[in-house]
Parts: C-alpha cells; sequence; structure tokens
C-alpha cells in the first residue's frame, strides 16, 4: 500500500504540533520517522491511523482521502498499529489480545474458525507459538511487544504504523523486535529514537523538527553531522557497522569533551 | 507441532470449562428459583411449587392449596425474578463500566448513578413526595440517577471525547456532592423515617410486585442482549482508546452509546430495590476468574451468575434471621467476600483458575 501525507497540520491546544508535513510510503518500503521529544512524531503517526484528525492537508491511501472517504472500520482493515499505549489489565491471554486484531473484519454473527488460523499464524510468525495462553502480562518486555506487532498482523494490513517499538526493550529485544519488522516486508512506517536502529534498518528516514520535515531520504544521506548537530544537539561521526555493513553513527554530547 | 496441539487443548478446555459453567448456571438459576420460591416464613413442597408455577403459565390457577398459591405466586415469584433481574443487570453494568473506563474498580454506581438515585429516593422519604413534584419513590430515585448521570456526562466531556480518567473523576465528585445533599436531608428528617430511609440506602427487595417487573425486566433483557452484541469491541476498548480506534472502532460513539445503555440499566434496577452494593463489583470479578477476560465470555456469564448470586442472596436475606428480613444489600459483600478472596488466592497458585 502507498502512503502519503499531503501538507498534515496539526494544532493541539492552539500550538501547531504538526506543521505541514509532506511524506511518502512506497508500497513495501520500510521508513523511519525521526526526531527529539515534541517533534511531532506520535502526533503525524495518529492522523495514519485516524485516531487524531488533521486541522488541514490530507491523508492519502492508495489515492483515497482517508479522512474523507474512509470510515473507522474500514481504515482498520487495511492500516494497523501499535501505539504507545497501556490498557489496563484484565488478564487477556496472548491468544486474545491477538484475536481482537480480527476485530475490524468480523461481523456479528461471524464464527471464529477462520479467524483462528490468522491469530495463529500471527502467533508463529513473531515467534510465540508456545505461548498463546499465557497470560499476556506475564511475558517479557520483548514478548510484549512482539504480542502487540502479531495483534497488529491478525489485521491482515497492508500498512503497519508503529510508534517506537523499541521502547524500553533491552539490546537483544530491540534488535530482534527490528529484525522481525524487516522480515515481514510489509509497508512500514515507524517512529524511532534510535539513530543507528533507523540507519540500520530503515529505507529512508523523515526527520521531524518542531513539527516540520527537516531532512528526508535515506539514512546514509540524511544523517549529517551538521543535521544532527543542529535538530538532536549532539556531535556525531559516520561510519560502518563492520558487522552489518549499514550506516552506523558515532556520537557525543555536543560541548563537553572526554575527560 | 507438539506446541500447537497443546495450545488448541488449552483453547478447548477453556471453551468446555466456559459451556459448563454457563449451563451450570443456568441449571442453577432455574432450580434455584423453584427452591427459593417454596422457601419463606411458610414452606411450600418444591412439587407444589412446580403445580403452582404451572398452573399460572397455563392462565389458572393451583386449586389445591390457594393460599399456597397466593405466597408463591403474588409474593414470592415477583421478588425472586426481580432478585435475578437486578443482580444480571448490575452484573451486566459492573461489567462493561469496568472496560469502558478502564478500571477493574469501576461498579454499576462508580458514574454518581447510585448517589443520585438515594438523593432522589431520601427526598421522597423524609420530606414526601411533593417535595419532588410528585414523583413516585422509584421515579424520583431515577430521576436523580438520570440528572447524576448527565452531569457526570457534561463533565467527563472534553472536546467531544469521553476520557475515562475525567469521567472516574466527574462521577466521584457527583457522588459525593449527591451524598451530602443525601447526608443533610437524614440530619433534618424525623427519626421515625430514619430507619426507612437506612433500609432504602442498603437495597431491599422486599416490596417486589407483578406490576413494577415490567420497566427493570425490560430494560436489563434489551439492554444485557445490546451489549452482548458489543463484546468484541468492549475486547478492543479494554486496550486503550487509540488501540481501539485503531482496530476498527468509533470510540467515542462506542462509549458514550455504552454509558447510556448501562446507566439504563443501572438507574431502572436501583429505581426499585435500592442500591444494592457489591454484586457490580463482585461478579464480574469472579467470573473473570473463572473463564478469563474475553467479554464474549464473561458477559453472559456475568448475566447468569449475577441473577443467581442476588437471587441466592436475597432467599438468604428474608430466611436467615426470621422473621426479620436483612437488607439485601448487607449480605451481599458478607457473603461475596469470602468467595472473591478465596478465588483470588487459588488464582495465584493454580494457572487453570486466572
Amino acid at each position: 500500500m502507498r502512503l502519503r501525507l499531503d501538507a498534515v497540520q496539526v494544532r493541539l491546544g492552539g500550538a501547531g504540533v504538526v506543521d505541514g508535513v509532506d511524506l511518502d510510503v512506497h508500497p513495501g518500503e520500510l521508513v523511519g520517522l525521526l526526531g527529539p521529544n515534541g517533534s511531532g512524531k506520535s502526533t503525524l503517526l495518529r492522523t495514519v491511523y485516524r485516531a487524531l484528525r488533521p486541522d488541514a492537508g490530507a491523508v492519502w491511501l492508495d489515492g483515497r482521502d482517508l479522512w474523507r472517504t474512509v470510515g473507522v472500520r474500514e481504515a482498520a482493515r487495511s492500516t494497523a498499529a501499535v501505539p504507545q499505549e497501556h490498557g489496563a489489565d484484565f488478564g487477556f491471554t496472548v491468544a486474545e489480545t491477538v484475536h481482537a486484531g480480527r476485530t475490524p473484519h468480523q461481523g456479528l454473527l461471524d464464527r471464529d474458525t477462520a479467524a483462528a488460523a490468522i491469530v495463529r499464524a500471527a502467533i508463529e510468525r513473531v515467534g510465540l507459538a508456545g505461548k498463546a495462553h499465557r497470560l499476556t502480562h506475564t511475558l517479557s518486555g520483548g514478548e510484549k511487544q512482539r504480542v502487540l506487532l502479531a495483534r497488529a498482523l491478525a489485521q491482515q494490513p497492508r500498512l503497519l504504523v508503529l510508534d517506537e517499538p523499541t521502547n524500553h526493550l533491552d539490546i537483544t529485544a530491540q534488535l530482534e523486535q527490528l529484525r522481525l519488522i524487516r522480515k515481514l516486508r510489509l509497508t512500514t512506517l515507524t517512529a524511532l529514537h534510535d539513530l543507528n536502529h533507523a540507519a540500520a534498518f530503515c529505507d529512508r528516514v523523515y526527520v521531524l523538527h518542531a513539527g516540520r520535515v527537516a531532512a528526508a531520504g535515506p539514512p546514509g544521506d540524511v544523517l549529517t553531522p551538521d543535521l544532527l548537530a543542529d535538530i538532536f544537539r549532539i556531535r556525531a561521526h559516520p561510519g560502518t557497522n563492520p558487522l552489518t555493513g549499514t550506516p552506523h553513527l558515532y556520537l557525543a554530547p555536543l560541548e563537553e569533551e572526554p575527560s | 507441532m507438539e506446541t500447537k496441539v497443546a495450545t488448541a487443548t488449552t483453547a478447548t478446555r477453556v471453551q468446555r470449562r466456559f459451556r459448563v459453567l454457563m449451563t451450570g448456571s443456568a441449571g442453577a438459576v432455574l432450580g434455584g428459583t423453584v427452591l427459593a420460591l417454596g422457601t419463606g416464613a411458610v414452606d411450600v413442597p418444591v412439587g407444589d411449587v412446580v403445580r403452582i408455577l404451572a398452573a399460572h403459565l397455563g392462565g389458572g390457577r393451583y386449586g389445591a392449596d390457594l393460599i399456597g398459591d397466593d405466597i408463591v405466586w403474588q409474593y414470592r415469584a415477583p421478588r425472586a425474578l426481580l432478585a435475578i433481574v437486578a443482580g444480571t443487570g448490575l452484573s451486566v453494568a459492573g461489567t462493561v463500566l469496568q472496560a469502558v473506563v478502564r478500571n477493574p474498580l469501576a461498579d454499576p454506581y462508580v458514574l454518581g448513578l447510585a448517589s443520585g438515585a438515594s438523593l432522589g429516593a431520601v427526598a421522597v422519604l423524609t420530606l414526601g413526595s411533593a417535595a419532588v413534584a410528585g414523583l413516585s419513590l422509584p421515579a424520583a430515585a431515577f430521576a436523580g440517577a438520570a440528572a447524576a448521570l448527565a452531569a457526570v456526562l457534561a463533565l467527563g466531556r472534553r472536546a467531544g471525547q469521553l476520557l475515562p480518567g475525567r469521567l472516574l473523576l466527574a462521577g466521584v465528585s457527583i457522588g459525593y456532592l449527591a451524598s451530602a445533599v443525601t447526608s443533610y436531608l437524614q440530619l433534618r428528617a424525623h427519626p421515625d423515617r430514619l430507619a426507612g430511609v437506612l433500609f432504602w440506602l442498603l437495597g431491599s427487595l422486599s416490596g417486589a410486585q407483578w406490576s413494577q417487573l415490567g420497566i427493570p425486566a425490560g430494560c436489563v433483557l434489551g439492554g444485557t442482549l445490546w451489549l452482548l452484541t458489543q463484546a468484541r469491541r468492549l475486547n478492543a476498548l479494554a486496550f486503550g482508546d487509540e488501540t481501539a480506534t485503531a482496530l476498527g472502532v468509533d470510540v467515542a460513539r462506542l462509549r458514550l452509546r455504552l454509558l447510556l445503555v448501562t446507566a439504563l440499566v443501572t438507574g431502572t434496577v436501583i429505581a426499585e430495590v435500592g442500591a444494592i452494593g457489591f454484586v457490580g463489583l463482585l461478579v464480574p470479578h469472579l467470573v473473570r476468574l473463572l473463564v478469563g477476560a474475553d467479554h464474549r465470555r464473561v458477559l453472559p456469564l456475568a448475566a447468569l451468575l449475577g441473577g443467581g448470586y442476588l437471587l441466592l442472596v436475597d432467599t438468604a436475606a428474608r430466611t436467615l434471621a426470621r422473621p426479620v428480613e436483612l437488607p439485601v444489600g448487607i449480605l451481599t459483600a458478607v457473603l461475596g467476600t469470602p468467595g472473591l478472596l478465596w478465588l483470588l488466592r487459588r488464582g495465584d497458585t493454580d494457572p487453570a483458575v486466572r
């Protein structure tokens, strides 16, 4: 699926949080959304998974205007999202949590037979086959995040929207999560904190600053020392990760010299 | 492959347990009703109860024992039905509200409905019906609940959205306000009237009559049936508003509808029987411990168990301390707490009881 944002603007409480963003995600691409805290990443993503109506501009999914011609249920049949949100814990199992991904597809009287196969496949795809009937809250942070990814997969989406999918995970789980997302080969737009994760896993990145796109393109071209000094207030030295051959950034605070 | 087989078995086991519990509860409610109808100041044998019920369902009366017929059909049957209706309504409303505000401590009264209803009822009981525009006691109680809900919905709204945290805070605030006025009314009331006030506040089914059953029964039945159709969306809502939206749920509209329907169910029940506590908090948790969190299992079982539980408690309330009748609201907690605590403790150690 192709996603296009056209001059999207969001004002929350008078302040412009997203201030005219143009953005493209081509079919099959993994696109990272970078930027300091408060730069508007989550807000922008919310306009894509239909949780927040933009004040101006449009979100296009395969040429259809999401906010003017696509209903919330229909949108959820093609776009799945993993927001940064923690619901109350009522004690859902992994399978029950993932099953919720079928919500936009199932009618009132639909049987669960077909859904069960889709749910099982999604759970296997994220590597949790043996844990389908564990309570989700008893799993590790990395596993929980994979459960949410499986729920998104159960929606059988053509566009995946992720908000900081590696937040609060240890380094093993972070890399595993990103490798998994890469392997899905779905059209994906994801907010990321870690610049090196973005450099290693994304096809292209957008850097947001104060609600505007400061730069866009392949991570190796975009994440230059000048840009990082300007926007993140850090020093950077570009290099290559000898283990993977992907771009890698050596980072340090802007002013302090190492003692 | 092995894990696949194992997971399938677990799923089937939960499903099977759900079916067994549903069948068992339905049987228990039916059997319990017959037993409850025969139990009381005058005991009527089970066989006679069945014959009396059969006679009335056929449009006649049981001629062999007209006194027994009167006791069972005119007094105990409407009361037993009202107990089932109230227990079902409060349990279903409690389950739904816990998901709507995403707080496992929520009960049907969390939005101030009970305090509003109590204010209306106590106004009638202490000042007389003329003071509240001539409304009858149930009507005044319902009006109080409706007014409380309207205030909470107005206060809980921000930018056109009803937010769980704001709703809870608004509900608690309105509850305190209504309770304060209720206390003031009690303070000023003639001491003779206080016993009646206390009895109403603790909840009682003793005034049950066939003629008053229609409204609560209709609202609870209709409300429960509609809520059952929303079980999948309730699951989605439990994960959070953003997630539910991403799953295709129109959260603002769903939350408003759920609040209105649960308020209608709760309001019509409280108007008849008072604010019977604990059922709407206890039963949802009990049911989740038995069959897990999926509302497609929780709601139907809560409806059955809630009705059965209140029937049991009310029968105990009118027989335990014969000839004195205990307020049912005291017994719901006294009988329910040990059960809930036992299940909670068991749930820690036995993975089968989640």
